[in-house]
């Protein structure tokens, strides 16, 4: 009897687990609240928010997620936005913050130049191969 | 009991893939018959034994066994039928016995179908053979899906619930079917190298075309998946579990365009071969990239390194191999055909070199990050805008590009002949161009010049199926492809350039305007489904004073995981969505909504089905034209019938 019982629990507990360890929500952002009544601001804060990335859930924008810290950040870019900063100062304030990885855009600077560089080298490049492997070709056909 | 059975399988197939692989390389190096007919059979076995094990394996998730690890972690008896099945292959072991399903599935295709001389056949399962030994290694090792518990508990963990969607339960056996595919390419291409045969590239080509097909329509069921799923609205977010399958696409596209080319005149021979081995190389790294953990954070990968590390010296393996006995082997290949400047050829090679390039830009886009990280610790995110600046002119540039190819004829062509045969191309593109430019706004330049090319590319899809009228249906694929590209641009410039979007809090009764579209909230109601409970919506489309539709959408909660999912409400015209999806609780009955209309985004997926039919009617011409072989295969439809 008593060890039925001792399943019983142990069964509820097993149950339990996965609704104790429960992820972030997987929900669309549908936050509404501190919306800018001027759309032309509204729309430039929606705007920098589409550029700044959510550090907690790979892949969304601050725009898209649902998590807390997006709801943070887009707090605090719409207070700055409010206090007359431009989109450039509140974009370095963040970096500052939480770094390079927050921007959708990758920085230009030397570490990311193969980066940015890389896709035009390779087109160039083939472009040069494909030059001689046309000429070479043109040349057979005389 | 029946697990056991699954264990069993999967070591016979094991026996039986090392079978194949001394095999079918046997019977490549010596006129060893015996060697080939022991390949042939060891090929549909190995598909046998692995198809035994993913029955076991699907068995026990239908029947909720769960004194099987894998089936108590990922499902639970109050799941759909539907979901049980699917829940087979959304997680990591079960995946990789998809995986390696599918590319059994092509090995014993390989064998069927025995295209291309015996050698080559025989030497394209030997490498078959050794892929999938391999991966049978990596599941029996580090992801065995048969794995028992003991005690077996009572009710099991349940699947993700962003899983439990018919689209996603498709989606992994689509793009699996695809980028698993590409291993015959692969396969036949190391053939071809080690038995110098020239004859490769037409005997893969129908496979090639399969993997093409069903990558394509994997990539735009994600696609779509995410779209409708994910609650806001985008199609496609550069994620590297996405650019994961754009990768071997790019290629695998420049691999069809560039293997046509050496099917016809021998062009291009050891470059084609080279695709081959980077398309399925692609499909690898692709693999780990999802597989191993190193995405989603360098914590995860060290969580279970010994897969990570397994599947590295795997990959190593395989594309070092390949690309060695490329070094060793493609000089002694004659090449060089002759063709003019202005040639078919030419145009295929301009192709491959855009598309390549495209998919240098993903590669480095998506491995920068991390490469980046380890090197010095410095985090960046490469997203949306870096592909808009370097991806979308790369491939904007490819596309204008695209019509000169079928209006030139191979090894010497008329370019201005070409050009008039696509004047009225230009002509649509024009008119496209001054109707954006003349009604809609807003009217930025990228949304004009994406309308251009996009009614360049169906204009000249359109002529070019004029021109070929009464050829038989395979002379109509590269015209279908191509129009599909125009299709699905239409698509994007539409929806990027004109989505209109409200986020509001609704009281019930209340109404509001999206787009062209009134909406009436008439509040929330608490529905219980199979294995969740939902908030679902009633929201009324509006039609002067009548309600013309109700949408519906939902927030779920899955008590089983634990987890809230949220369900849209698309409503579409075929030409236009309406797209909502619900937010939370204001209290009072009062809650968030987000409505998006989306003009022309069904074109998208559209756009991505046509090319898929593009592939099927020249797959389609293949295998009718398999009994006339050696004839070429595609007419020569000649510009002369101008």
């Amino acid at each position: 009897m008593k060890s039925a019982l001792m399943k019983g629990v142990v069964a509820l507990l097993l149950l339990l687990i996965p609704v104790l360890a429960a992820p972030l929500p997987a929900r669309a952002a549908v936050t509404v609240g501190e919306n800018f009544s001027n759309p032309a601001t509204e729309s430039r804060a929606r705007n920098l928010q589409r550029q700044l990335r959510c550090l907690q859930c790979p892949g969304e924008s601050i725009d898209e997620s649902h998590s807390p810290f997006a709801a943070d950040v887009r707090h605090l870019m719409r207070q700055q936005i409010a206090e007359g900063k431009s989109d450039q100062q509140i974009r370095d304030f963040l970096v500052v913050r939480y770094g390079d990885s927050i921007l959708m855009k990758p920085p230009i600077q030397p570490s990311t130049w193969l980066l940015w560089l890389g896709p035009f080298l390779v087109l160039g490049v083939g472009g040069a191969v494909a030059a001689v492997v046309i000429k070479k070709a043109a040349a057979r056909e005389g | 009991m029946i697990g056991e059975l699954g264990q069993v399988s999967l070591c016979f197939a094991l026996a039986l893939s090392l079978v194949l692989a001394a095999s079918g390389l046997m019977g490549a190096r010596v006129s060893n018959t015996v060697a080939r007919t022991v390949a042939t059979s060891s090929a549909m076995g190995l598909l046998v034994f692995v198809a035994l094990a993913f029955g076991v394996l699907t068995y026990a998730f239908v029947v909720s066994d769960f004194s099987v690890a894998l089936v108590a972690e990922h499902s639970h008896t109050l799941k759909p039928l539907v979901y049980k099945i699917s829940g087979v292959w959304g997680n990591h072991e079960g995946s990789m016995l998809l995986w390696v399903l599918v590319l059994a599935l092509y090995a014993a295709m390989v064998a069927g179908l025995k295209r291309g001389g015996e050698r080559l056949t025989s030497a394209a399962l030997g490498v078959q053979g050794l892929v999938a030994a391999a991966f049978l290694l990596f599941i029996l090792f580090t992801s065995n899906p048969f794995l028992r518990l003991d005690p077996a508990p009572f009710e099991g963990a349940g699947l993700t619930p962003l899983l439990q969607d018919p689209g996603l339960a498709m989606h992994p056996p689509m793009l699996y079917a695809g980028y698993v595919g590409l291993s015959a390419a692969f396969s036949y291409a190391a053939a071809a190298l080690m038995v110098g045969e020239q004859g490769w590239a037409r005997a893969a080509r129908p496979l090639m075309l399969i993997a093409w097909i069903a990558l394509t329509c994997g990539i735009a069921l994600g696609s779509w998946w995410a779209y409708y799923e994910l609650g806001w609205g985008g199609f496609w977010g550069w994620d590297p579990v996405e650019n994961a399958s754009l990768m071997p696409w790019l290629i695998a596209t420049a691999l069809l365009h560039s293997a046509l080319a050496t099917e016809k005149s021998g062009a291009f021979r050891t470059w084609t071969l080279l695709l081959a081995i980077a398309g399925f190389s692609l499909s690898l790294i692709g693999t780990f990239l999802v597989r191993s953990g190193v995405l989603s954070s360098v914590h995860a990968f060290a969580s279970d390194p010994a897969r990570g590390f397994f599947m590295m010296v795997l990959i190593a393996l395989a594309i070092g191999g390949a690309l060695a006995l490329f070094a060793w082997r493609a000089p002694t290949l004659q090449g060089g055909a002759a063709f003019a400047p202005v040639s078919r050829e030419s145009a295929l090679v301009l192709n491959n070199v855009f598309l390549v390039a495209s998919c240098a830009c993903v590669f480095v886009g998506t491995l920068y990050p991390l490469v980046l990280d380890a090197i010095n610790g410095t985090k960046i995110t490469v997203g949306p805008p870096y592909y808009a600046l370097t991806f979308a002119p790369i491939f904007f540039a490819l596309l204008l590009l695209v019509p000169f190819g079928p209006v030139l004829g191979w090894k010497r062509a008329d370019l201005k002949a070409g050009w008039r045969a696509l004047y009225p191309a230009l002509g649509l593109a024009g008119v496209a161009a001054v109707a954006v430019l003349a009604i809609v706004s807003p009217r930025g330049l990228a949304v004009t010049g994406a309308f251009a090319v996009a009614a360049w590319l169906i204009g000249a899809s359109l002529l070019d199926i004029r021109r070929r009228k009464g050829a038989r249906a395979s002379a109509f694929a590269a015209a279908l492809a191509h129009a599909g590209l125009g299709i699905s641009l239409l698509g994007v410039a539409g929806t990027t350039a004109w989505r209109s979007e409200l986020l509001t809090v609704m009281a019930p009764g209340q109404t509001a305007i999206v787009g062209p579209y009134t909406l009436r909230f008439d509040g929330v109601t608490q529905e219980k489904g199979p294995n969740y409970v939902a908030d679902r919506a009633h929201v009324a489309l509006m039609d002067g004073g009548k309600v013309k539709a109700m949408l519906q959408p939902e927030n779920r909660f899955y008590p089983a995981e634990g987890q809230d999912m949220s369900d849209t409400a698309i409503r579409t015209t075929g030409l236009r969505d309406l797209y909502l999806a619900l937010g939370d609780d204001r209290g009072g009955g009062r809650y968030a909504l987000r409505a998006y209309v989306s003009p022309l985004a069904p074109l998208i997926w559209l756009g991505g089905l046509v090319m898929a039919l593009g592939g099927i009617l020249s797959l389609w011409g293949r295998i009718r034209v398999k009994e006339a072989e050696p004839k070429p295969a595609a007419p020569a439809v000649a510009l002369a019938a101008e």
